[in-house]
């Protein structure tokens, strides 16, 4: 029996998706089973940052309404042995799936795979209860900003009421400079007001612009910073102890502002 | 080398950071109590309505807000008063 886990973040824009889909390829890269479930039924993305989206037959709707069985609906991934997507509807809204659908669902996909991993809508409405349903763990991304941090708080709240306990939290777009500044929220921050295990820290990176424009995760692209902060999110997924990245871009110049008390 | 200038003489009070962690101190302190608007309001109403009783305040002038310091939340009513009522005797020496 796989585990299954939740993206979730309540704000939009802050990176679900992305992290989603590079989890998922990191995993199967490292030869795990991996299915990724796109609970966003109506608004798909998952298959367009994987390079799918051209081969969908077959949605999540049509697996929970009985029109075909799950392993029709499942995508193989294009570069990434062990890796499927399971796409969520395009026409459809999000009522067109009951909790109970999904809780079935995710428990039947991790009969088979090792890892499932579910894209979670933004907001706090019907597709997140139907995405967090059939969930054993939680993984919370948030960026270092007033809105993104608030609403993190409330799922976390909400999680927790969903006996989800222990959400991780990943930090996105994290940008070491303005931290330096003090124009931006440090990690220490975040978590202080979170008071949640941190999983990982991406840092703010244009490689993933040019990975989502051809469809092909930055967690492969061996010399990215972001590519590397989410190798080292799926070692600790896979329960391994990752000390976090130096965060820092321009290494000797800012050791030489803090020495003469520039910070 | 400008940027460099202006940290070097300007004494900032608070970075943006410091603002952007207060404010969502005090945002979250409203978000996980679960008071509304429309609850702080009513609260208000009823002070007013006890408080003139006794005396006499500038009611636009009325604040009430949750303030978190540390782990604590504090209800804080900041009440103008604007003249003391002239009660009768047996309130003020009771009963």
């Amino acid at each position: 029996m796989g585990e299954v886990i939740v993206v979730t973040s309540g704000k939009g824009g802050v990176g679900k998706t992305t992290t989603t889909a590079n989890l998922g390829v990191g995993l199967a890269a490292l030869g795990h089973k991996v299915t990724l479930i796109d609970a966003d039924i109506g608004l798909r993305n998952l298959d367009v940052l994987l390079g799918l989206e051209n081969r969908i037959v077959y949605d999540l709707t049509d697996v929970t309404g009985g029109r075909c069985r799950l392993k029709q609906a499942l995508i193989k991934d294009k570069h990434c042995e062990g890796l499927h997507l399971l796409p969520a509807s395009q026409t459809k809204d999000k009522t067109a799936v009951s909790s109970e659908e999904m809780k079935k669902l995710c428990q039947d996909v991790a009969q088979e795979f090792e890892y499932v991993i579910v894209d979670c809508p933004a907001g706090i409405e019907q597709g997140f209860r139907n995405a967090i349903a059939g969930a054993d763990k939680a993984i919370v991304v948030t960026t270092p900003e007033v809105a993104a941090v608030r609403d993190a708080d409330r799922i976390i709240g909400l999680l927790e009421a969903a006996e989800l306990r222990n959400p991780k939290l990943v930090i996105n777009r994290f940008r070491y400079k303005m931290v330096q500044q003090k124009d931006m929220m440090s990690i220490e921050d975040i978590i202080d007001i979170l008071a949640v295990d941190l999983l990982g820290v991406v840092p703010e990176d244009e490689q993933v612009v040019v990975s989502t424009n051809k469809g092909e995760p930055v967690v492969q692209d061996e010399r990215s910073r972001s590519g590397q902060a989410f190798r080292n999110i799926v070692q600790r997924i896979k329960g391994e102890a990752v000390p976090l990245m130096n965060l820092n871009q321009n290494g000797m110049l800012s050791k030489l502002r803090r020495i003469i008390g520039l910070k | 080398m400008l940027e460099f200038l202006t940290r070097l003489f300007s004494r900032e009070s608070s970075s943006s950071k410091d603002i952007a962690k207060e404010r969502l101190r005090l945002v979250l302190v409203h978000d996980r109590a679960g008071v509304s608007p429309q609850l702080l309001q009513a609260l208000k109403s009823e002070l007013i309505k006890v408080i003139s009783n006794y005396m006499e305040i500038d009611e636009p002038g009325l604040e009430v807000n949750l303030e978190s310091n540390d782990n604590q939340v504090a209800l804080i009513a900041n009440i103008p008063i604007k003249q003391m009522k002239r009660l009768p005797e047996n309130i003020i020496s009771g009963p």
